[in-house]
């Protein structure tokens, strides 16, 4: 292994743990953020699992209504904030600073800072189902359920402080690599030289900035009206519920895109890679990216259409809402144009990013179906817009992330997951995926409303609901395949080269797994993709210098004081607020110290 | 480069056959799902002016919808055949291609300004005025029932919205509870007001308003439920509506105009008096016998078709069930458990017999 000078040297005397709790280095966090999004990818799927096993028949006996609701609202909340954000932020931490080729990100500590944060509010949110109950009024926390005129129990506290926290986190972690994006690209590394993959990354990081702070205030006042006896949401003392709906929409909507984008990013490399030529449409797929992040602060009410917006709000937001399926068509027909003429190697990646653009398409194609309001007043809050979300995000985000996974694996590990095993496990999750969500238009279509606990026998749900339940099963037999691969190749010794398929980025331009300096000499960029440039012009990269003075961030226990004092907050906030204040305590503590601590 | 000449061919028929053929099975399911006939909540069996207004735009961006999907399906099949690897094949270094690009972008643009320019012809059409002659109602939603008030005629009931044929029906949408001196208070939750044949659906948010019209073009009952998350028993809020013709619906309202008659029989009057000592009238008006506005007005009660917000039949022994224990049938149900357990036997049972006696 390389010997940095002036890199890390004192973990070595303290035990793995500490080193794992003190890191700075993102791929270290990075491997944080996988290990843990996926455990809670697995919680919100069990979650899933015992919320369908209540539905496979009519009058099910298995929940009652109230751990029902809990378990809806949390399998949704689940997935949103502790598994797919983090599962997409676990990518970004580890490839931002490879892609662009830059040792780090550009704030380390605040790195951490973001993984502990989330960790603290993934733990509260799952850990409420022990302490009282969890959240209860859907991820949407709609006013006045939501208050405690009809939620007097802690769930939707636990909802407000959870989503607090998780919401600090993204949005630390998002400036971090709005930063890094921008500043510590490689020499020659223009803007339009960047990864796809970087730029559906850089639109991410802004949608979170711009996002966040808006629920993060409607989050506060909903708090406030729980506790502190405030009335921005009740309308018998003068609020207004459908306040709370512009404000968690206009942060709601441009989530999705949150969601989705990182996956369309990772299949844009996947797919070209893989068809050995260059991305089809390079600026066309950017500017399709940039233009579905600021189309997407634009559409929020279209989850309204049915509250009564009146003739011209739904014109507008309908024509917006529309507007967005352009870009959307842009990219999918431009992955079409990478696979043209290509000469497809069909790895396990190559499947996901395939199913991908099919089973997006889907999501796709429904979702501009209830952009027209006419439509729409038919399928809300009906099990048409439950498969519509189903396709984007397991068809279209898990999809991506597991494509980016089998591509990734040996960048990370240097080590190959199975083959065979990942392409078994890809056709029983592609089946199990189809099975439960596609009948869950046929559902909608005879008009069956979404969270309902139970529903009669005689309305035509029965077969379809059963056939979901049993195609849930399938789909989480397909996860459990892929935890067995994982496993299986985590026991095998580190084979993988530099780069295994042929990659075109700077990632594959170092060690796989990389050292903690990720380069010894930083690459120049001199194309788009810069390793086949320099494969078809003979240039080779720099031999690796005799002597490195690389300085490498020290390690650092202050993120973790900070993390323990928003916990302790967040608790307060639950609790008692004398918590709260040495919480804020511990905070201010770390902050100093963090703000004070030599560098080297 | 991929596959020769006769070979892509080959792979483009075989995708566009196994796609079609996909599609068709999904269009015999789909089919099966939408066409249900009578007692069902289809959204694709409209028995309104304004849901076949819906509908027209539904079937036109379901049938887009379903091109977009074989053409893409298609495509992607056909390339991933087309272009597997192979040996000593090349793959074709492009990196775009602007005129190709810029046709592509117009698919899109066409499909959206096709749903669009009827969407918004339907929208100026349902979200407009009723006609003037439309049959007045406000619907309020409570958790987890709904009343409906006919002002003109001075009829409270609930569950059941009986309308009568081919005459516009207006619908004001309120969350809360009426008052005894006739004031609103925004008390309760956000429903959604659907009824998949007669109508789209419409939310019924507290501190606001909203209101929704249609006019029923056949007789029948139409199943409809509450849309909006709206608490633990959200899955039985269910209710119906009853379109009669003109004479059957004059008949109700005339029916629904005079108190019903006081009980002769014996059995019948203990039920009267249990109704009033076991607390019933603190909550619920039977006209002529109480005054409570909590829950639903039980002045015709034994004539709906079902109780409990849609979930029991209206039978004897389900509705001894249901004031026995609410919360065993609706959990969370603001009607307390226990209510009639300082009651005999017989006198539940006179109970129940007065109250399906109100018919």
């Amino acid at each position: 292994m390389a010997t940095a000078v002036g890199t890390v040297g004192q973990t070595t005397e303290h035990s793995k743990i500490w080193e794992w709790m003190t890191t700075v280095d993102h791929k270290k966090i990075a491997s944080l953020y996988g290990v843990t999004g996926f455990t809670f990818f697995l919680v919100g799927g069990i979650e899933a699992l015992l919320v369908r096993t209540q539905l496979a028949r009519p009058e099910g006996t298995v929940l009652d209504a109230d751990l029902y609701n809990q378990l809806f609202s949390t399998h949704a909340l689940t997935m949103i904030f502790l598994a797919i954000m983090p599962l997409g932020a676990s990518f970004f931490n580890y490839f931002i600073p490879l892609q662009i080729g830059a040792r780090d990100v550009a704030f380390p500590r605040l790195n951490a800072l973001g993984y502990w944060m989330y960790l603290s509010g993934g733990l509260m949110l799952t850990l409420s189902f022990f302490f009282g109950g969890a959240p209860d009024g859907g991820w949407f926390g709609y006013a006045p359920l939501s208050t405690t005129a009809f939620a007097p129990g802690r769930n939707m506290d636990f909802y407000t402080v959870s989503l607090l926290i998780l919401g600090s986190s993204s949005l630390i972690a998002s400036l971090n690599f709005v930063v890094t994006i921008i500043n510590m690209r490689a020499p020659g590394m223009t803007m339009m030289r960047l990864p796809v993959y970087m730029w559906m990354t850089l639109v991410v990081a802004f949608l979170l900035v711009l996002s966040l702070p808006v629920v993060t205030v409607g989050l506060i006042q909903l708090y406030f009206d729980r506790n502190f006896g405030t009335n921005f949401f009740t309308p018998a003392t003068g609020g207004d519920p459908i306040l709370w709906q512009h404000i968690f929409w206009i942060f709601g909507h441009p989530e999705v895109y949150v969601l989705i984008l990182p996956s369309m990013g990772i299949v844009s490399e996947v797919l070209p890679v893989m068809s050995r030529k260059p991305l089809f449409g390079y600026a066309a797929i950017v500017f399709a990216g940039a233009a579905i992040g600021v189309l997407g602060f634009g559409v929020w009410s279209h989850h309204m259409f049915t509250t009564g917006l009146g003739t011209v709000p739904q014109v507008v937001f309908s024509a917006s809402t529309m507007a967005i399926g352009i870009p959307t068509g842009i990219k999918i027909f431009n992955w079409l144009g990478t696979m043209y003429g290509g000469n497809i190697r069909f790895t396990t990646a190559t499947y996901y990013a395939v199913g991908f653009i099919a089973l997006f398409t889907i999501g796709g194609i429904s979702g501009v179906m209830h952009a027209s309001p006419a439509v729409d007043t038919q399928h809300q809050d009906s099990y048409f817009v439950v498969a519509h979300i189903h396709y984007v995000l397991f068809g279209g985000a898990i999809m991506g992330i597991f494509s980016g996974i089998y591509y990734w694996f040996p960048k990370m590990t240097g080590r190959f997951l199975d083959e065979t095993l990942g392409k078994v496990s890809f056709w029983v999750m592609f089946i199990g995926m189809n099975m439960t969500f596609f009948p869950m238009h046929f559902l909608g279509i005879s008009g069956m409303p979404r969270r309902i606990y139970t529903y009669e026998s005689g309305l035509g749900w029965d077969t379809w609901n059963l056939v979901a339940t049993i195609g849930a099963y399938i789909m989480a037999f397909g996860v459990l395949l892929f935890v067995i691969n994982f496993f299986k190749s985590m026991r095998q010794p580190q084979t993988a080269p530099d780069n295994p398929w042929g990659g075109s980025t700077l990632e594959w331009a170092t060690s796989s797994p990389p050292p903690e300096h990720n380069f010894d000499v930083i690459p120049e960029v001199r194309d788009r993709d810069p390793l086949w440039y320099n494969r078809d012009h003979g240039i080779e990269l720099p031999p690796k210098p005799e002597h490195m003075h690389i300085h490498m961030p020290p390690p650092s226990y202050y993120p973790l004081i900070i993390g323990a004092g928003v916990t302790l907050v967040g608790l307060g906030l639950l609790a008692h607020l004398g918590v709260a204040v040495a919480g804020a305590l511990v905070v201010v503590y770390g902050v100093w110290g963090w703000a004070l601590e030599p560098t080297d | 480069m991929g596959r020769s000449g006769p070979g892509r061919i080959i792979a483009l028929v075989v995708s566009l056959g196994i796609t079609l053929a996909v599609s068709g099975i999904l269009y015999y399911w789909f089919r099966e799902a939408a066409f249900l006939g009578n007692d069902y909540q289809s959204t694709f069996e409209p028995a309104s002016e304004n849901a076949e207004k819906v509908h027209s735009v539904y079937v036109l961006v379901f049938w887009l919808a379903g091109a977009v999907f074989v053409g893409v399906m298609a495509l992607t099949l056909a390339f991933a055949l087309m272009f597997r690897e192979q040996e000593g094949a090349e793959a074709v270094q492009t990196h775009g291609n602007s005129r190709l690009e810029i046709l592509w972008t117009f698919i899109p643009v066409v499909i959206v300004v096709a749903m669009a320019v009827p969407t918004f012809d339907a929208i100026v059409q349902i979200e407009g005025d009723p006609p003037a002659d439309a049959l007045e109602v406000t619907v309020v939603g409570h958790q987890w029932w709904f009343e409906f008030r006919y002002g003109d005629e001075g009829i409270v009931t609930a569950t059941d919205l009986h309308v009568p044929v081919d005459r516009a029906v207006h619908l004001s949408l309120l969350s809360g509870n009426f008052q005894t001196d006739g004031s609103f208070i925004d008390n309760d939750v956000i429903h959604s007001f659907w009824v998949p044949r007669l109508m789209g659906k419409k939310d019924i948010m507290p501190g606001h308003e909203n209101h929704l019209w249609f006019t029923p073009t056949e007789t029948g009952t139409f199943l409809g439920q509450c849309a909006e998350f709206c608490g633990l028993s959200h899955a039985k809020m269910r209710f119906r509506v009853i379109v009669q013709t003109q004479e059957e619906y004059d008949a109700w309202v005339a029916q629904q105009q005079t108190n019903p008659a006081d009980p002769t029989d014996e059995q019948l009057l203990a039920g009267q008096q249990a109704f009033s000592s076991a607390g019933c009238i603190g909550c619920h008006t039977i006209n002529g016998v109480s005054q409570g506005l909590v829950g639903p007005n039980l002045t015709y009660v034994g004539q709906r078709s079902t109780l409990a917000g849609g979930w029991l039949d209206n039978t004897p022994a389900e509705m001894e069930a249901w004031i026995r224990k609410p919360s065993s049938v609706k959990p969370g149900s603001h009607m307390p458990d226990g209510l009639v357990d300082n009651l005999s036997q017989d006198q539940v049972d006179a109970l129940v017999a007065y109250l399906q006696s109100l018919r």
